[in-house]
């Protein structure tokens, strides 16, 4: 385990390392990205730009450029170029909506996918099956940004039945929270479940063929219990793969769309006014945000795995 | 040998597939006694593992058709509800089949899978009795250290290892169905095996029938054995009858191409020629006619399983030749075998 740990670590160093220069660079090779025009504003004398370019750091050569970066986001002193904000200070800030955003979509998907999933294998050819298939291939199929407009458009602006976005603390009023957060919650879990019962379907229609599931029913288990502890039990260990990895990806930026439609004022939308802005600071400390939860959700799924599937050792993968 | 523990009455099962009704199996009879050991061998296709599995009802889907008659302790079991089989499977009748690396689920302990099998028909048995009744379960068929074993998982067993494993759950049962139980194995296991199966029959009295492709495996424990050939029986009789006085030239055959030790080795090992023919059409007459180099031309009549040999009511098979064609016919270079076409 202590090898392992080791391992993770620094394979989670290497990759912040590289997203962090890939980000930069990209920043760098933009056209009308040059961040000393920008905080001048329009109209702006070359004395200015120049002057600005010092005391910023702008004319120092790019590795320095990036040493110094590095050094206020990990010091928790980067300032926002074009706010003139504590870019970390931003980012916590946004943690409690996006994941409230994240944790509550992603139970209801994983809810919803395992349950789709499980009655479609089961009732596999029958109308239940391809009820849930066409269901679920249409909410694969649907765009975020659409699905959501169509939500807004009927359920807040002619039912008025929901709010149109914003998000209220959970310690402020839960009650509250979870009623600002219904749309959004659905709009983000619909993707996932489609995809989520499809894999798992097809997955539990092979584990049916499984020898061990025939040793089941010779044991005289009932089709329930040969369903429950033998076919969706080794099932689900693909699936927990793809939870950690979605659920990384969903934290660390995947909810941008979804924060900015409903306005919820998380990571994701402080990203996405980064991004609008060619602010640089608030995009690489977002990215390595990012990247770091799907890392870390990727070591937890390998963690899982091994508990999930007795023939994986941790020390024999991480050789 | 007297009570009839399970008697199979000419059970037929056909499976509806793209290229029409496929014929598994076709009117097999077989009863076993208590106490018994009953092979069943033949080749790949010939049924031997489709009959075992309708017997304990595995078979059962929309597009199979099964008819005849199971009977286990006289009461019937092909028309059973699904919830009366699951009280007969692993309590009375349990299963073991050929391949033992895939037969236990890779992510439960082995102990955690012999005590589903205990708790399936023992209501209100805690878990730390069950266990304890594992245990000795893994003692029974012969596993070194079964309170340390009981704790792990299938992969950390070798396979001879996990087919004991899956012998052990079946100890509840009074009758064992092992379904090429030592295909998978080397062939030392597979003599460990058999023996295993041998000893819990004589100790224990546990009924068994043996399915096989072999005649040589089986003729370790066997006490009475069923050739079948594409879904019938085609001929049956003791262990001794079968190998000492065989009638069936697919029998010959069979016996033909075993390897002994205690003779010449010919220069090279017979075979039977020609493949098994298609379930979806079978041939007019004797399914074996097209393979058989003594068919005659009464061979398109489809012959009856019945006595043929006067004083042996119990030897039964499904051949047109008279018991003394048969037995020049089956001479084949100073020993039982199926005369080789003239290449």
């Amino acid at each position: 385990m202590g090898r392992f740990a080791v391992r993770r670590l620094l394979g989670m160093l290497l990759v912040l390392f590289a997203i962090s220069i890939i980000v930069f660079l990209i920043f760098n090779v933009i056209p009308s990205s040059d961040p000393a025009s920008r905080i001048a504003g329009k109209n702006a004398t070359p004395q200015l730009v120049a002057s600005i370019e010092r005391t910023w750091g702008f004319d120092d050569p790019l590795p320095a450029q990036y040493w110094t970066m590095m050094k206020l986001i990990f010091t928790g002193e980067l300032i926002s170029y074009s706010s003139q904000l504590n870019v970390d200070e931003q980012i916590w800030k946004g943690i409690p909506a996006t994941f409230s955003l994240c944790i509550g979509a992603a139970a209801i998907w994983m809810f919803f996918g395992i349950l789709f999933g499980y009655l479609s294998a089961v009732k596999a050819g029958r109308l239940t099956d391809r009820a849930l298939t066409i269901l679920t291939l249409v909410g694969i199929s649907v765009p975020v940004f659409w699905l959501a407009s169509v939500l807004l458009y009927y359920l807040t602006f002619k039912v008025q039945l929901f709010p149109s976005g914003g998000y209220v603390p959970l310690t402020e009023n839960p009650l509250d929270w979870a009623y600002h957060l219904i749309l959004p919650w659905t709009t983000l879990a619909v993707l996932f479940i489609g995809f989520y019962s499809r894999v798992l379907r097809s997955n539990m229609l092979d584990a049916m063929n499984e020898d061990y599931v025939r040793t089941a029913r010779a044991k005289g288990l009932s089709e329930r219990q040969v369903r429950m502890r033998h076919v969706l039990r080794n099932s689900l260990i693909p699936i927990v793969t793809l939870f950690g990895l979605d659920f990384g990806a969903v934290v660390g930026g995947g909810a941008i769309l979804i924060e900015s439609i409903f306005n919820l004022n998380g990571v994701g939308q402080y990203a996405a006014d980064a991004i609008s802005n060619l602010d640089l600071p608030p995009i690489m400390a977002v990215t390595l945000f990012g990247a770091f939860f799907v890392v870390l959700f990727s070591t937890l799924v390998d963690i899982a795995y091994a508990y999930l599937d007795p023939r994986i050792r941790l020390e024999a993968a991480s050789r | 040998m007297s009570e009839k523990l399970l008697a199979v009455r000419d059970l037929s099962v056909s499976f509806a597939t793209e290229g029409g009704l496929l014929s598994a199996v076709d009117r097999v009879c077989l009863d076993l006694a208590a106490g018994e050991v009953l092979a069943i061998v033949g080749e790949s296709g010939a049924g031997k593992s489709v009959t075992a599995q309708t017997i304990i009802g595995l078979t059962r889907s929309p597009n199979a058709r099964i008819e005849g008659s199971v009977r286990l302790h006289g009461a019937e079991l092909l028309d059973a509800s699904e919830a009366d089989l699951q009280k007969v499977r692993g309590k009375q009748i349990a299963m073991v089949f050929q391949d033992p690396m895939t037969s236990l689920n890779p992510v439960y302990r082995v102990g955690d899978q012999i005590v589903e099998a205990i708790r399936a028909h023992r209501e209100g048995m805690g878990n730390a009795e069950a266990r304890g009744l594992a245990v000795e379960m893994l003692s029974a068929v012969g596993i070194p250290e079964p309170q340390r074993r009981v704790d792990d998982y299938p992969h950390q067993f070798s396979g001879g290892m996990r087919q004991r494993v899956m012998i052990a759950m079946a100890l509840e049962s009074s009758v064992l169905i092992a379904d090429e139980p030592t295909t998978a194995l080397d062939v030392t296991i597979q003599a460990q095996i058999l023996d295993l199966l041998g000893r819990l029959n004589r100790e224990r009295g546990l009924a068994t029938i043996l399915i096989a492709h072999d005649l040589g495996v089986v003729a370790r424990i066997a006490d009475r054995v069923l050739v079948m050939y594409a879904g019938r029986v085609v001929e049956e009789g003791t262990l001794d009858e079968i190998f000492y006085d065989p009638q069936h030239p697919y029998t010959w055959g069979l016996l033909g191409s075993l390897t002994r030790l205690d003779r010449p080795r010919p220069h090279r090992l017979p075979q039977i020629p020609g493949t098994p023919p298609s379930l979806l059409s079978l041939p007019r007459g004797c399914a074996f006619r097209p393979r058989c180099p003594h068919a005659f031309g009464r061979c398109t009549e489809p012959p009856g399983l019945e006595a043929r040999l006067p004083d042996v009511p119990g030897h039964r098979d499904r051949c047109w030749l008279s018991p003394e064609q048969k037995r020049e016919l089956r001479q084949v270079e100073g020993r039982i075998g199926l005369e080789e076409p003239a290449a």
